[in-house]
């Protein structure tokens, strides 16, 4: 079940293969959805289901479809899945969903979505597919996870909408970081979480 | 100072703060890199000399500035006090603002060259002092050191250092803090200092008292703009020109930025180019925007006067210590009219149009420093082109 490979298919891309911070895909979605915590990882989830079954399904289809249209075909599968995942989320987290508007539907460009279809599932078997898309959902929802909680904390002194800085550093002049909240402040915690990461692991520095 | 030199070299005991050491140096006296023997032509002028002239240049709006927040901080407590006793209250209010600006901008510098063993390059020296001008008075420390932190690693240090920079670092400064405080940064509250500076001065402020700069009660009016003092008496052209109005401590005063213009142009480190095209570029708006046609009440910054609007606000201080950047700005000569022009307009654009900014030097500024180097790609290219034209139509005639 989980051999050596398929060990390096899930945990890879938490880190040293992270498809935010190595491949730089997905920034776009990574920097809208990450001004507090409930959106990054609903966003998150979101991805991860719909990338470990898009995954599965084009893999058992990679035989099947024609080199030539296999661009569209995984495009279906994927808006399909979407779809599915906004009706469930309109359904049972109406406020959320609320929240995150037009960006579930865009998972559909999602870049690491197209990147992990055409570079994995269209040469692996299903089951290796779908721990690739678990472990790279994951290693996306985690950076998401780490924005959202310094522009949560630091932009609206909240953590998960409980606030978390005490009343006295209000009363002593401390006030909430208003251009964390912008997407701006977003690209460069981002940045940061690359220098830092590119800091720890050596091998993945480029001159 | 050559005494415990050998410490500080690597091997001694102190080695670590060898880039600290020669900083020390050289800012105090002359390098002794300069050549001995044969023909060189070497200006005296290396980057610290350059750097301390603009520091001179910049001091008459930094004295006028001190002696500005004591008459706005007694004009608003109704006291009459003397000018002797304004400029101290003053000073006692900016020294804090300078010596945060300083440690904070400086301490990362040298920590960020002793990390890397390289020489410490004093491009703080002007921006720590920038920092204090154009920030308002009443801005909290705390926010000054977080916002000169974050221009000085993130707009300068990472880019490479001292002359690597694409951004002007005292204005991300402040485009930081109007971004991320803006309760702190406009309206009725930052730029009049009411309360005492280390027990000097204490008050309670006038009941007329209204701390908006003009421009700010420009953008927010309805109808035929009124600019008034602190204390309710319309301004006039002539107060805009000598300083005595609300605003950020270096921005006020067109006297004091003049002269501040005059010894960066006699000493030729600013570009004249730029500073007469950011100049004629504000003017040409203002006076297209002044144009009967386009006046109207529902963008009350289009009904002021178009040397008034040059008179106000940061528009002369930008253009004349900002724009001007040899770093951030353009560098060939028809680049650095474009460039300059462009800033002068979309300046007032920004303060016209959009009431949300009433300020539009800064942002004006900045856009321009990342058009910058495009404008000179542009002009640098089109050269080549003409010069390869002349040259075919040479090997024709020939």
């Amino acid at each position: 079940m989980l051999s050596k490979k398929n060990k390096e298919a899930l945990f890879n891309p938490l880190s040293k293969d992270n498809p935010i911070l190595v491949q730089i895909l997905g920034i776009c979605s990574s920097l809208a959805v990450t001004a507090s915590l409930e959106p990054a990882i609903v966003m998150g989830i979101s991805v991860i289901c719909v990338l470990a079954f898009s995954n599965v399904i084009i893999s058992f289809l990679r035989k099947t479809v024609p080199t030539n249209i296999r661009i569209i075909v995984q495009l279906v599968v994927v808006a399909a899945l979407v779809i599915i995942v906004q009706q469930v989320l309109t359904a049972y987290q109406y406020d959320v969903s609320k929240k995150l508007s037009v960006f579930i539907g865009l998972i559909i460009t999602n870049c690491i979505l197209m990147g992990r279809l055409e570079a994995f599932a269209m040469h692996n078997s299903p089951w290796p597919s779908f721990l690739d898309g678990i472990g790279n959902g994951l290693g996306y929802t985690i950076i998401l996870v780490i924005v959202a909680f310094f522009r949560e904390l630091l932009g609206s002194g909240k953590i998960f909408g409980q606030p978390v800085i005490p009343q006295w550093c209000y009363d002593h002049g401390y006030m909430d970081n208003g251009l964390m909240i912008l997407p701006p402040m977003a690209l460069i915690t981002l940045g940061c979480i690359i220098w830092v990461h590119r800091a720890r692991n050596k091998d993945l520095q480029e001159d | 100072m050559n005494k415990i030199e050998p410490a500080f070299r690597p091997g001694g005991k102190l080695s670590k703060l060898e880039s600290v050491y020669d900083g020390m140096e050289t800012f105090l006296f002359t390098p002794n890199a300069t050549s001995r023997t044969g023909a060189h032509i070497h200006d005296g002028n290396d980057l610290k000399r350059t750097m301390i002239t603009v520091v001179v240049a910049l001091l008459p709006a930094l004295l006028f500035g001190m002696y500005n927040i004591g008459c706005q901080h007694y004009l608003a407590i109704g006291e009459d006090v003397g000018h002797f006793t304004k400029f101290v209250y003053g000073l006692l209010a900016m020294l804090p603002v300078i010596v945060v600006s300083y440690a904070v901008g400086l301490g990362i510098e040298f920590i960020g060259a002793q990390i890397h063993h390289k020489e410490i390059q004093e491009g703080f020296l002007v921006t720590g002092i920038l920092i204090p001008l154009i920030v308002p008075i009443n801005t909290p420390l705390w926010m000054t050191a977080i916002a000169t932190a974050f221009a000085v690693i993130f707009a300068k240090e990472i880019f490479g250092g001292t002359g690597m920079n694409i951004f002007n670092v005292a204005l991300i400064t402040r485009a930081f803090l109007f971004f991320a405080y803006p309760s702190h940064m406009s309206g009725d509250a930052p730029f009049v200092k009411l309360d005492s500076a280390f027990g000097m001065g204490a008050g309670t402020p006038v009941e007329a008292f209204t701390g908006a700069t003009p421009l700010g009660q420009v953008a927010t009016s309805v109808g035929e703009p009124t600019m008034t003092n602190i204390v309710n008496h319309p301004i006039s052209l002539f107060d805009a020109i000598t300083g005595f109005i609300p605003g950020s401590p270096g921005e006020t005063s067109m006297i004091a930025i003049l002269i501040g213009a005059a010894i960066l142009l006699i000493t030729g480190i600013a570009s004249w180019r730029i500073m007469c095209s950011v100049f004629v570029g504000g003017l040409g708006m203002a006076a297209l925007v002044h144009l009967p046609a386009l006046q109207s009440t529902t963008y009350p910054a289009s009904m002021l006067d178009p040397v008034m609007q040059l008179c106000l606000g940061g528009f002369a201080f930008g253009a004349v210590f900002m724009a001007t950047d040899p770093v951030t700005g353009a560098r060939t000569k028809v680049g650095q009219y474009i460039y300059g022009l462009l800033i002068g307009v979309f300046a007032i654009l920004i303060r016209v149009y959009n009431s949300g900014y009433p300020e539009g030097m800064m942002l004006a500024i900045l856009l321009m420093n990342a058009f910058a180097p495009l404008i000179d790609h542009c002009v640098v290219s089109s050269n080549i082109k003409r010069r390869a034209r002349r040259a075919a139509a040479k090997v024709k005639e020939g």
